[in-house]
């Protein structure tokens, strides 16, 4: 699902409604009480990610319902990091298939890093070619470019994976992170429209100290797009983490697999005893960790950045 | 699963469009110092992008038209069989069981999305203005669609699951969530709304902090009730950005894939067999990637055609808000 997200300038922090009138009518209780079941069907998975990946799979098999976690243990961890040995972890209801997990976190990191880094880059470049830069046909090159904007993603993944495969380069890195490399139709309109709003005037001053355009790129329009180019960046990269139906038809071994398709194998070896549930939630936790974390870093200007633009 | 690697000349597109770029244009418009076009320079800076969108973008989707139209395995040359594969369709009672069951999961999916997006972004805009809820009601969308399909899977588990131990302590039986045919599909798509529903929500969000607050405070000078002003304000004003949100998270719903893959795998019985799943079964499983392309024109005629009922049903490009 592509983003409709554009920054627009420090949104005129709406006042709160009601300083004046607080008193708790029933209409409110309620809207609460609400808000309150929300975040609880929010957070609870994850709580329960936890206590799963803490408890042993008998422990679990036990008393399915504790909230706590039972006879708590890091064996789910150790598992889903390799860390124990084969008969270990049979005997704790592992499947004793090695998931190399620092491997495929590792190519999880190199394909979202080539993607954001090279897209936001390749499409911020685009964008200031289509917003402040005077050439034929450019404006035929960008209704093009708004047309792909309606072909689904889904569609072009069949014929891309045959061009990558004439390409030679399935089941490798490259080969996962080439077709969103360059652009998306997405990243060169959003970053076109905040160029469009800076004003002129901040180009010609640097102008006339003799800076050329390159470098008013640079030196002038990259650094003031930063926060539209941070809130960009850490959407492609969790979509690109996340990504897994184009890793699944790219990558066949351990070399150029990736956290999602690889917690999906993982899910798929069920041992004799049953889905190893408590490795597998450790895994899944692990996996989305980092995600967490970089959201946690900046979630404050993410969040007060989202705002919408109808695609005009 | 391996392919063998006995690929024909790739055949990459002629660098037609990159010329067009590269010529200067004598600028016509006044005020600006620069009389000449920026020709070569923007060549250089559109460059990669319209390299990437001509080979991995535009050639495919003209590609993919192409392939629906021949038989085609990935080891020998595509071969022209016209219109074969769309008569096929047209006789394949799993591509329509497949289209119907995806028709129910977009049904389910975006209408309990919609209306919790809907209610969360009002909530969120009426009551606090917290950025602390906003940030929580978002951490679903950082996991994987792989991800909330495993851990749902664990929490519906029929034996195991403690969301089977609620439904059972509350007296009723246990419920087969992602095993049974009829409940399969519901099960899936609310595992999709709960990924997805904060992030619709703060685009809604973002859509109410455009509707200018005296307007509320008007209406409940007044005498207007928080209900009547969301059915009066919010709801009209609110409407054009509902209409895109509405198209684009339609259009995403069906492409409903990677829950299906780690859950049901298209089971039990093909009631879960959306035509995202059945399409990667027909180019992976079975290597008929000119059947599968014909599925997948079919899909996007279905998405054009929805689109654009949608955008004039909603009038989605006008806005009220003077």
């Amino acid at each position: 699902m592509t983003a409709v997200t554009v920054p627009t300038a420090p949104a005129p922090q709406a006042t709160p409604v009601r300083p004046v009138r607080r008193r708790p009518t029933p209409g409110r209780i309620v809207a609460w009480v609400v808000l309150a079941v929300i975040v609880l069907v929010t957070l609870v998975p994850f709580y329960w990610i936890l206590r799963t990946a803490l408890s042993t799979n008998s422990g679990l098999a036990a008393s399915p319902g504790d909230p706590l976690p039972v006879d708590p243990t890091a064996g789910g961890f150790e598992r889903a990091l390799g860390l124990q040995s084969t008969k270990e972890a049979i005997a704790q209801g592992g499947a004793g298939g090695g998931l190399r997990f620092w491997r495929y976190l590792l190519n999880s990191v190199v394909v979202s890093t080539l993607v954001t880094v090279c897209q936001i880059f390749f499409s911020a470049m685009a964008a200031y070619a289509f917003a402040r830069l005077r050439w034929r046909g450019r404006d035929q090159v960008f209704t093009l470019f708004l047309a792909g904007l309606m072909v689904p993603t889904i569609f072009t993944l069949l014929p891309n994976f045959v061009l990558i495969k004439e390409l030679g380069l399935v089941d490798s890195l490259l080969g996962i992170a080439l077709p969103t490399m360059f652009m998306t139709p997405f990243a060169v309109f959003f970053l076109r429209q905040f160029f469009m709003n800076v004003p002129r005037e901040v180009e010609e001053a640097a102008l006339l100290d003799g800076a050329g355009k390159v470098r008013i790129f640079f030196r002038v329009l990259l650094p003031m797009a930063s926060t539209p180019v941070l809130t960009l960046a850490v959407l492609t990269y969790i979509t690109s983490w996340n990504d897994y139906f184009w890793p699944l038809m790219v990558s066949y071994s351990d070399g150029s697999r990736v956290l999602t398709v690889a917690l999906a194998v993982f899910r798929a070896q069920t041992p004799q005893t049953g889905t190893d549930w408590s490795g597998l939630m450790a895994a899944t936790l692990i996996a989305a960790l980092p995600m967490l974390v970089l959201f946690g870093f900046f979630a404050r200007r993410i969040v007060s950045t989202i705002s919408f633009t109808g695609i005009k | 699963m391996t392919i063998a690697s006995s690929s024909p000349p790739s055949r990459l597109p002629p660098g037609g469009a990159e010329r067009t770029a590269t010529r200067s244009s004598t600028d016509r418009r006044p005020g600006t110092g620069e009389n000449r076009g920026d020709g070569r320079l923007a060549a250089v800076f559109i460059g990669p992008a319209l390299l990437g969108f001509v080979v991995f973008l535009l050639w495919p989707t003209l590609r993919g038209i192409y392939l629906s139209f021949t038989r085609f395995n990935l080891l020998t040359p595509a071969e022209w069989v016209g219109l074969d594969n769309y008569v096929r369709m047209a006789h394949d009672p799993i591509f329509w069981s497949s289209l119907r069951v995806t028709v129910v999961y977009v049904i389910i999916n975006i209408g309990v999305q919609t209306v919790s997006a809907l209610a969360i972004a009002v909530l969120l805009q009426r009551l606090t203005q917290s950025a602390l809820l906003r940030g929580i009601v978002l951490t679903p969308y950082l996991m994987s669609n792989v991800v909330a399909g495993i851990v749902w899977l664990w929490i519906l588990d029929t034996q195991l699951g403690v969301g089977n131990e609620i439904v059972a302590a509350l007296g009723f039986d246990r419920i087969p969530f992602l095993a049974d045919e009829t409940w399969a599909i519901p099960t899936i798509a609310l595992i999709n709304v709960w990924r997805h529903v904060g992030y619709t929500a703060l685009l809604l969000f973002a859509g109410l902090q455009a509707i200018p607050n005296d307007m509320y405070e008007a209406a409940k000078v007044d005498g207007a009730s928080e209900w009547r002003m969301f059915w009066r304000i919010t709801m009209p004003l609110l409407r054009p950005v509902l209409a895109v949100v509405l198209i684009m998270t339609v259009i995403g719903s069906f492409q409903v894939f990677d829950t299906v893959a780690v859950t049901t795998r298209g089971g039990p019985a093909d009631a879960t067999n959306v035509l995202q799943y059945y399409i990667y079964g027909a180019a992976f499983g079975r290597f008929q990637f000119g059947y599968a392309s014909a599925m997948s024109v079919a899909l996007l005629v279905v998405l054009s055609a929805i689109t654009f009922v949608q955008y004039r049903l909603t009038r989605a490009g006008q806005t009220d808000l003077g």
